[in-house]
């Protein structure tokens, strides 16, 4: 089936989010639509799928024009969508998950599971997908719950699916596998929409690339087009994709953990005996599989996590079974993974967020009043040191891009006297400029002789940055090896496979 | 292509909408524009009117023969609606009917003795509100607080002037201690603060009870549930009229709480831990003891709502000294948004619609429960903001420049 989006304009009060996009995409055709984080990519899709009503332009499939009044028309019309965040039941079996919304019935309303099932294992056989429809989907790791979702859309005789981000849940095995579901499913005629901003994947997989920035197409590409040349359609100047870093100049061990174990409120083991050593003046970087026990190493350290045993030392003190302030006081620098939830208070201002962790101290406080006038000069001096592009340091901070709410959080974070710096998710969502700007933060901490603990599921990050990696897998260090490890052996460790 | 469309959602509140958080609904009350308020508060009067008219007998005998005569129903109802609120004005503002000066302006101190307990248990709930938590346990203790405030005052023997503060100040730490508890139990058990407060007020209000039958509290001599008066000393002193120095107290609490939000650290940290529990607890706040603290304060304030009750006005424990004002207090809490003078002028407002109630019952037999259909409304339509805006025509918070953009392209076309 061909879908066309003709001149699609969409606006939320007064951001235009998508500004008159033309896209075609031909049967059978993948087509990526690549962009930064907040170019309006989901937002189109989201118009595709009838959840947004566009002020202008129109959705043709097959040259017929469309109009959805919800995702249940889309439906209906052949359109299918696997969400970044899966839409599934997670107590629900998958035949239950698949059926859900279009059950089909027997006489007077009885439920008929067993056709579902059957649509289920019919679906899989035809991809090789092995589903089994009875298991349940918390059972099932994330690649398998991601084909479940391919399986709901194409059970719903889908001829056009749009995939929203899909691989950043996924480990680099499990994004090869889905690499070659998308051909297969491109050879039996369903046209894909893949949406993403990972170059390597876009290129490898894509027929064509539309290129969105700031809710319009500046260009499209071949997939032959070089990641420096797709890198600055995206941004809108040249980037350079490597980070810039003298080798380390490791010093003594700073920090120490030894046997730190953690279970969390189900009784699952989610740290199991995690030793490890980070010198100063280094990058250790922890590469995982989301959900292998980084974000509690992290909180752990930071005194977020309860009910631990082992011990975490910095520089001979024991962390565990202190307060955060104490630890913060300690000399640790946090950036959170989920910056919007933890990292920043949306609806304070720059400068509010700037002291939210020292506010009731020098220089901010004497007694139990707030000196605005030093809130202010302080939040005017970082906003200039580290380029927070704002209308001012009144603005609230959920107002502003992914990319400056990161600065926010490491200005904040790196303008106390640090012994440690962690970040997990350093550049989640960000823009290129962006994340090269953190790096450059990251590596300038290393270089002042910070000891500097990142936490991050991409690899290329975690490549790039790193002077070790320690490669975590359901709560444990599976090894420790060098930057220049293969992917391939990063991607084996990351599964778990120790050689 | 250009048609006006409906104002859209903004993806950021649609996402505050799917979490399904309860603070999401305060923020939004609390983010609502002073015109919006006002405009609540017309359409609410607006309703009340219809009401006073469809229960007014000359208007229910005009509407035989409207089609007769339209105009004398109309003039009924002017006449019944008309008359009601005046005399809702003649209770609660200016009398001019009044023989003497004091006389005419006995209703606005009317009005302002009405307002002090409301204000006061108003800030209680606001305060709750701006660390993100509902504070429904007004009644218990305005209750805890007034019974504590009520013993110093009978009970101990002081001087005069310090009894008063002796006492106001046993009312505050009485409340504080009673909210204190509701801080604890959530911080230590994560136990909703919703149902803690509702249960307390129970166990308040029964231990009250109680208490007012024994001879810690009851009135020698008697078998009543009543205590002994408060001694003299002990009442706040009167400005005019009925008019007290709990007044005064209550403005100063107006401005503390003014200050602590507006320039002081810890109520920089209150605001925190209500926007973002997890953010503040990321940096380093400890988000339980910010908790206790501000049910502490909350209470705190309920207890100069029971001082103004027992020390100003009743002068003797019952078991009705907290009235209605633990409940009213949410709503005056909401209306002023939750800000300190925003507050004051709903409490104002609600005080002046319970003075203005009783003229208008006395002199145009207007039922007093058409003030409380008025209150009812206003809350009702505070909690549905869409609901007035689009009565209203009012943009939707963050399109101003779409509407006003939609509306000139609108009159081009």
């Amino acid at each position: 089936m061909q879908l066309e989006l003709r001149g699609i304009t969409k606006r939320f009060g007064a951001f235009t989010a998508n500004d008159a996009i033309d896209v075609v995409v031909e049967p059978g055709q993948i087509h990526a639509l690549l962009g930064e984080n907040g170019a309006g990519k989901s937002t189109l899709m989201n118009v595709l799928y009838g959840l947004y009503r566009a002020e202008e332009g129109s959705i043709l499939l097959d040259g017929v024009e469309q109009h959805f009044s919800g995702p249940g028309d889309a439906m209906r019309a052949g359109i299918g969508m696997v969400h970044q965040h899966f839409m599934l039941v997670p107590v629900f079996t998958v035949a239950e998950n698949v059926m859900l919304g279009h059950e089909p019935t027997k006489a007077a309303g009885v439920l008929d599971l067993e056709s579902a099932r059957a649509r289920v294992r019919e679906i899989s056989a035809r991809f090789g997908f092995d589903l089994d429809p009875d298991a349940r989907i918390e059972d099932l790791p994330v690649g398998v719950q991601q084909r479940v979702e391919i399986v709901k859309a194409l059970s719903r005789d889908a001829k056009v699916l749009v995939f929203d981000e899909p691989t950043a849940v996924l480990t680099p095995q499990e994004t090869d596998e889905l690499i070659g579901i998308m051909r297969q499913l491109k050879e039996q005629g369903t046209s894909i929409v893949f949406i993403s901003h990972k170059l390597r994947e876009v290129r490898a997989v894509a027929d064509v690339i539309t290129v969105i920035r700031r809710g319009k197409v500046v260009g499209s590409a071949e997939p032959t087009a070089s990641s420096q040349e797709l890198a600055s359609l995206m941004v809108g100047r040249a980037v350079e994709l490597t980070v810039q870093k003298q080798p380390a100049n490791p010093g003594d061990v700073a920090l120490s953990i030894r046997g730190l174990s953690a279970r969390n409120e189900q009784g699952t083991v989610t740290l199991d005996g995690v030793d490890l050593d980070i010198h100063r003046g280094e990058i250790l970087a922890i590469a995982g599989v989301q959900g292998n026990g980084q974000t509690e190493l992290a909180n752990a350290i930071i005194g977020l996590l309860g009910g631990l045993e082992g011990s975490i030392s910095l520089e001979g003190r024991e962390l565990i079974g202190r307060s955060v302030k104490q630890v913060l006081d300690a000399g640790v620098g946090f950036v959170p993974e989920d910056r919007s939830h933890d990292g920043i208070v949306k609806e304070f201002t720059i400068a509010e967020n700037l002291i939210l962790d020292r506010s009731d101290r020098e220089p901010f406080a004497s007694g139990l009043s707030l000196k605005l006038g030093t809130v202010r000069e302080f939040a005017e001096q970082k906003s200039r040191e580290y380029d927070v592009r704002s209308q001012g340091i009144e603005t609230k901070v959920g107002r502003l891009s992914g990319g400056n709410q990161q600065k926010v959080v490491l200005a904040r974070e790196l303008s106390r006297p640090l012994k440690l710096f962690i970040a997990s998710q350093p550049t989640r969502g960000l823009d290129v400029g962006s994340i090269q700007f953190v790096h450059e933060q990251i590596v300038a901490t290393r270089d002042a002789g910070v000891p500097v603990l990142i936490v991050s599921t991409e690899l290329d990050e975690v490549v790039a940055l790193a002077d070790r990696i320690a490669v975590m897998y359901q709560g444990r260090i599976v090894d420790v090896v060098a930057p220049d490890t293969s992917r391939e052996r990063l991607g084996s460790l990351m599964a778990g496979v120790v050689a | 292509m250009s048609a006006v469309t409906p104002p859209v959602v903004p993806p950021v509140e649609e996402r505050d909408r799917r979490d399904g958080k309860a603070g999401a609904v305060v923020r939004e009350i609390m983010s609502g524009s002073v015109v919006l308020s006002i405009a609540a508060i017309l359409l609410s009067f607006v309703i009340g009117g219809i009401l006073i008219a469809a229960s007014d007998e000359d208007v229910q005998e005009t509407a035989g023969y409207f089609f007769a005569r339209p105009g004398d129903m109309l003039g009924a109802i002017l006449d019944a609606v008309g008359g009601a609120y005046g005399a809702l004005l003649r209770g609660a503002v200016f009398n001019p009917r009044g023989d003497s000066l004091g006389e005419m302006l006995g209703p606005i101190s009317e009005t302002l003795v009405y307002a002090t307990p409301l204000v006061a248990a108003g800030l209680g709930v606001a305060v709750a509100f701006r660390a993100g938590l509902f504070n429904i346990g007004g009644t218990g203790q305005i209750v805890a607080g007034a019974a504590a405030a009520g013993w110093v005052g009978f009970a101990v023997d002081l001087p005069p002037v310090l009894h008063v503060i002796v006492a106001l100040v046993a009312g505050i730490l009485g409340a504080a201690v009673w909210a204190g508890i509701v801080g604890i139990l959530k911080a230590r058990t994560g136990a909703h603060e919703v149902i803690l407060t509702i249960m307390l007020n129970y166990i308040a209000l029964r231990l009250f009870d109680y208490l007012l039958t024994t001879p810690v509290l009851q009135q020698p001599g008697t078998v009543n549930p009543i205590s002994p008066p408060v001694s003299g000393d002990a009442m706040f002193p009167s400005m005019v009229g009925r008019l007290h120095w709990g007044f005064v107290v209550m403005l100063l609490a107006v401005v503390a709480i003014w200050w602590l939000f507006a320039k002081s650290n810890l109520g920089f940290k209150i605001r925190a831990v209500g926007l973002s529990p997890s953010a503040a607890r990321t940096a380093g706040i400890n988000v339980g003891i910010i908790y206790v603290v501000t049910f502490a304060i909350a209470g705190g304030l309920m207890g100069i709502a029971g001082s103004a009750q027992i020390l100003g006005t009743e002068r003797t424990l019952t078991g009705g000294i907290a009235g209605s004002i633990g409940f009213d207090a949410i709503t005056v809490a909401l209306l002023g948004r939750s800000k300190p003078f925003g507050v004051l002028a709903a409490g104002i407002l609600f005080g002046a619609l319970r003075a203005g109630s009783r003229t208008m019952q006395a002199s145009e037999g207007v039922p007093v429960d058409i003030v409380l259909v008025v209150q009812s409304f206003i809350v009702l339509f505070l909690a549905a903001p869409p609901l007035v805006r689009a009565i209203f025509r009012l943009p939707a918070p963050g399109s101003r420049a779409t509407a006003i953009l939609s509306r000139s392209k609108g009159a081009k076309a």
